[in-house]
């Protein structure tokens, strides 16, 4: 049992650092040494970066708004799982820790396909994709199998 | 006492005028829409009285270009707008300059209007200063700022989550309210009970 606590604890931990790497690099497209989206286009060249600010695209805010609630709320789900594991009655389930994981990875899955089908029409699509994109995709399923533990997983008595 | 007070007041106040320099004040950056119009705000703070010789001038640099013209001068109580640059029959002196306001007005812009307009006063004899510059920018669309999309979005959702667990909580203190009104009432009846069984067994021993 502490072995399913322990795997339970680091995929949630795994699923928290992915968003925030994939929320904060800006890394999601890659030209050379030029990486943009969501925030900065930032060009690094002579031993420095040099950034300015991306587009004001309608559909570049809304990623940047789903991915950084996709992050506040695994936050949150992290939280109640620690609350609810000593509060909650044996032989209970962690439904507001599910709940939370669950809506993060619909937000994430949202940012990323809202991105995914928005972007090559506004870069080149000679502009490859970065880690930050990667890193997003990936936290979608891993999160929504964390959230569906968590739906199954109960308190030992 | 007092006139020493008012001859140091005077003193430094000489000295002020000698030292600041006449402080020219534009906005930083106008958005405007291909066909509107836009006014160029230029006004400026200076120590000295606004003097009748003060002069206006607005100074077009295109956006790329490295060299800019003139564009308007106001001297001796006259304006004299561009009429033959790019300008020409667009420009209208909108200001007035016994109010210290040197602004223009520029009618139905194009995208060939973006770049920088500086504003140089000079208000004699406080001539010293530096011109100050507005970015214009022409949108066919005015677009949405940065962030007040993300902005709004978290907003809304943060903003529901609250909202739905203060419900949830509010939800939960009214039933235990109503639950804990209703034991109430049934310890009252069971209390009035046990009494009335005890009196009728005092009864009879008495």
């Amino acid at each position: 049992m502490l072995a399913i606590l322990f795997a339970t604890i680091v995929l949630h931990l795994t699923d928290l650092i992915i968003l925030f790497v994939s929320t904060c690099t800006n890394a999601w497209r890659t030209h050379g040494v030029r990486s943009y989206d969501l925030w900065y286009d930032c060009t690094q060249s002579n031993g420095g970066y040099h950034c300015r600010g991306t587009s004001d695209a309608d559909w570049l805010q809304a990623v940047q708004a789903l991915m950084v609630l996709a992050t506040i709320f695994s936050l949150i789900s992290f939280i109640i799982f620690l609350c609810q594991l000593f509060t909650l009655v044996k032989g209970g389930r962690f439904f507001f820790t599910a709940v939370f994981q669950v809506l993060a990875s619909l937000f994430v899955m949202s940012g990323a396909i809202i991105y995914t089908v928005m972007s090559p029409e506004w870069k080149n699509e000679s502009d490859g994709y970065g880690y930050a994109f990667v890193l997003a995709w990936l936290a979608f399923p891993l999160t929504l199998i964390s959230g569906f533990i968590y739906i199954v997983l109960r308190k030992k008595e | 006492m007092l006139s020493v007070l008012a001859l140091t007041s005077v003193v430094l106040l000489g000295i002020a005028s000698q030292i600041t320099a006449i402080v020219v004040y534009t906005s930083w950056e106008r958005h405007a829409l291909v066909g509107s119009d836009v006014r160029l705000s230029c006004s400026f703070f200076s120590w000295q009285w606004t003097s009748p010789d003060v002069t206006f001038s607005w100074h077009y640099r295109p956006d790329g270009a490295k060299e800019g013209i003139a564009i308007f001068h106001y001297v001796g109580g006259a304006a004299y707008v561009d009429n033959k640059g790019p300008f020409r029959d667009r420009l209208e002196f909108v200001g007035n300059p016994s109010r210290r306001d040197g602004s223009i007005l520029i009618k139905n812009l194009d995208f060939s209007d973006n770049g920088t307009f500086t504003c140089d006063a000079k208000n004699p004899p406080d001539i010293a200063g530096r011109p100050s510059s507005v970015r214009l920018l022409v949108f066919e669309k005015v677009p949405v700022q940065a962030g007040v999309i993300t902005g709004a979005i978290i907003g809304v959702v943060l903003g529901l989550l609250i909202l739905i667990v203060a419900i949830y909580y509010l939800m939960r203190f009214l039933v235990a309210r109503r639950v804990f009104s209703l034991s109430m009432s049934k310890h009252g009846k069971k209390g009035k009970g046990k009494e009335g069984s005890q009196q009728k067994q005092a009864g009879p021993l008495k």
